[in-house]
């Protein structure tokens, strides 16, 4: 793997990390660090633990080994510094919430328990709102937004967590292209402030032009680092082509003997 | 005086601890039932409800009296242990959460039917009245019963106001809720031990074999009237009390007949009037819907054969017998005739004996309606590369629905063509 400089007060330390779904490992010991105020796609194929990785870093998984650091605290020391955008199909678009409610949830890791929002707090939501385009529909049921306008509201309603670094699961799916590029535009001017954000992306065309740093993985680490460095055709060769299928053959293995994948 | 008025003026103590009971159970029991209906757990209501009976039998065999203190304390930890045990047998094993719950359902409610009959048969003194919990007790509530239940009832509906922004956020996303910094695991503790407590309490009226109706049913009937969850349970409540109340009513004016199913039958019937008669969500009004269609789309179509029997002789304006009309197209000729009826009525055609033709509005709404099939066939030749033997249908359909705005993008699109695929002039 290519070894890179140490980064100075990193927004991410992920160490040793690995990751098993019904005792298979689904990521193999994962180290990495990404600068303060940087735009960093998560690249690599279907299955590759994309999604996995932000998870685990958000501690919404068990880790089966290592641990992940945010601006050198544990996850639980620094919540309110960090962001999230989950995947699109993960939540019930029929419940029966308005685009504002869903953004207000934004707010309620500041608001703390059994308090009611301020009109600050609506004022943040709407703000945010506005940001993504989607003010005029504040007050629209969520069942009837399209695809891309549920996506931008997931997005409104992590920018209304007003945090430090933010990660996003997909947040690409089903926007169109113009859309695709107001976010981009918003998350650099997010990036040109210092905050971090991490992308799980798909689209390899748009890699070079979109992110700062990438990730390369499939079920390991293939690569990270600065795009102009990392983002070649031989490293992509390895991330897509070159599938480990002695890799997953031990996992499955673990798996069906009922191994402990730890002593 | 007439029963209802004597029931209304709650004269009688006895009326009012029935009534006052009901109204308090039903109504706690649909607040905290609206979150496990909306975090699509409902069967779990009924696991709950089913599970608490050997711990009702267990609190009364081991403390030997029937303070409810004991039986509650039982029922919850049973309730409890069968919620635990579908949780581990659907994460530890390749069995599905529908066939976990059915499991653990009719385990423990079997082993708790076991242990009532055992301690029926013993000949213990204090043990009537524990059948009670099958089927509920509603009509023999006395006073301290109230104050356990309003208690009860008032603890609920506090909790569930106090949390609601948090129970909301983790119904919804529970992902979110953690990854926000939420103590999610203590809340669903503290949710589920509302819908424990509400089972318990709620089992006393209406019995644990009927108790997930009173929890779930009056959410259920909310979401046929609103898309807001503040307004659903408003109205889960007011469900679950008014039918509280009418089934208090219904056993007070019928002796004989008892509270509990009474209730549930409120409810189910209130769920079945949604079910038929909501707005936008009710099977009448698709129905209602349905039938516009295909009556506009049967009316337009007359419109478009009169306008197309025009086009040769471009007059558009001759009077027709309805069997020129059923030459060119075949419609039934009952239905044809009250299509010409109502566009009769709406302006669109002139009547004069049996002949009728079109009016320049009548005139005007056809063209468009065949303007829109020829764009539409051009449009699928063009840009979607469908034979043009294939793009009739197609554009049957989509002429009669297709949005003004819409209508000029595909105008736009295709720059005004003069004529479609198979050569027809396109009409502007």
């Amino acid at each position: 793997m290519e070894a890179v400089n140490a980064v100075k007060a990193p927004a991410l330390e992920v160490h040793d990390l690995t990751v098993a779904f019904d005792r298979k490992p689904v990521l193999w010991n994962i180290d990495l660090e990404i600068p303060q105020g940087k735009l960093v796609g998560i690249i690599g194929p279907n299955g590759a633990g994309k999604s996995t990785l932000i998870k685990s870093i958000m501690g919404l998984l068990p880790l089966s080994s290592g641990y992940c650091k945010l601006f050198d605290e544990s996850i639980d020391k620094v919540r309110h510094r960090i962001s999230y955008v989950p995947q699109r199909e993960s939540v019930d678009w029929d419940f029966p919430v308005s685009v504002l409610d869903v953004v207000m949830m934004g707010r309620y890791g500041k608001l703390g328990l059994l308090k009611r929002p301020r009109q600050a707090d609506i004022d943040v939501a709407m703000d945010c709102l506005k940001k993504v385009g989607m003010e005029s529909f504040a007050n629209r049921q969520i069942a009837q937004l399209s695809g891309g306008q549920q996506q931008r509201t997931f997005l409104a309603r992590a920018l209304a967590q007003q945090a430090d670094i933010y990660f996003m699961d997909e947040p690409f799916a089903g926007v169109d292209a113009a859309t695709e590029k107001a976010i981009i535009s918003l998350l650099r001017t997010m990036t040109a402030n210092n905050k971090t954000v991490i992308v799980v992306h798909h689209d390899l065309q748009s890699v070079s032009t979109y992110f700062d740093w990438v990730i390369l993985l499939n079920t390991r680490l293939v690569a990270y680092g600065p795009t102009e460095r990392i983002f070649t055709q031989e490293k992509l060769q390895e991330t897509y082509g070159g599938k480990l299928t002695l890799l997953s053959d031990v996992g499955d293995l673990i798996r069906r003997e009922n191994f402990p994948n730890r002593e | 005086m007439s029963s209802f008025t004597e029931f209304f003026s709650f004269a009688d103590p006895n009326v009012r601890y029935v009534t006052i009971g009901a109204v308090l159970i039903t109504a706690s029991s649909a607040l905290v039932g609206t979150f496990t209906f909306l975090n699509k757990k409902s069967l779990l209501g009924d696991a709950i409800a089913h599970a608490v009976l050997p711990g009702i039998c267990l609190g009364f065999l081991l403390s030997g009296t029937k303070n409810p203190l004991y039986l509650i304390l039982g029922a919850f930890v049973t309730g409890w242990l069968s919620l635990y045990a579908i949780q581990y047998i659907t994460t530890k094993s390749r069995i599905k959460e529908d066939t976990a719950i059915g499991l653990i359902l009719s385990v423990f409610f079997g082993f708790g039917i076991l242990l009532l009959t055992y301690i029926q048969k013993s000949g213990n003194a204090n043990q009537s009245g524990l059948d009670h919990f099958l089927f509920g007790k509603a009509a023999s509530m006395v006073a301290a019963d109230i104050i356990t239940f309003s208690v009860v009832a008032v603890c609920l509906m506090t909790l569930t106001l106090l949390f609601f922004k948090e129970f909301t956020l983790m119904v919804f996303d529970r992902n979110y809720a953690v990854a926000l910094g939420l103590p999610v695991k203590k809340l669903e503790l503290l949710l589920t031990s509302m819908i424990v407590l509400a089972v318990v309490v709620g089992i006393q009226a209406v019995g644990v074999v009927l108790m997930a109706a009173v929890l779930i049913t009056p959410a259920a009937v909310a979401r046929f009237w609103t898309n807001s969850i503040r307004i659903m349970f408003v109205v889960a409540a007011i469900t679950g009390a008014f039918s509280g109340l009418a089934g208090a009513y219904i056993s007070y004016t019928a002796p004989s007949m008892p509270t509990g199913p009474w209730i549930v039958i409120v409810i189910s019937t209130l769920a079945l009037a949604s079910f038929l008669l909501a707005p936008t969500k009710g099977v009448l009004n698709r129905f209602l819907k349905q039938r516009r269609f295909r009556r506009t789309i049967q009316d337009e179509n007359v419109l478009k054969v009169l306008y197309q029997l025009g086009e040769g002789s471009k007059n558009f304006y001759i009077h027709r017998y309805a069997e020129e009309i059923i030459r060119k197209r075949n419609f039934n000729k009952q239905s044809l005739m009250r299509s010409i009826q109502r566009l009769c009525r709406q302006g669109y055609l002139e009547k004069s004996g049996e002949l009728c033709s079109l009016t320049e509005e009548g005139k005007n709404r056809a063209k468009r309606v065949v303007k829109i099939h020829r764009l539409w066939e051009l449009y699928l030749t063009t840009h979607v590369n469908i034979a043009p033997d294939h793009v009739h249908e197609d554009a049957d359909t989509i002429e009669h629905f297709l949005t003004p705005e819409l209508e000029a993008d595909l105008e736009r699109i295709l720059n005004y063509p003069v004529v479609d695929p198979h050569k027809a002039e396109i009409p502007y």
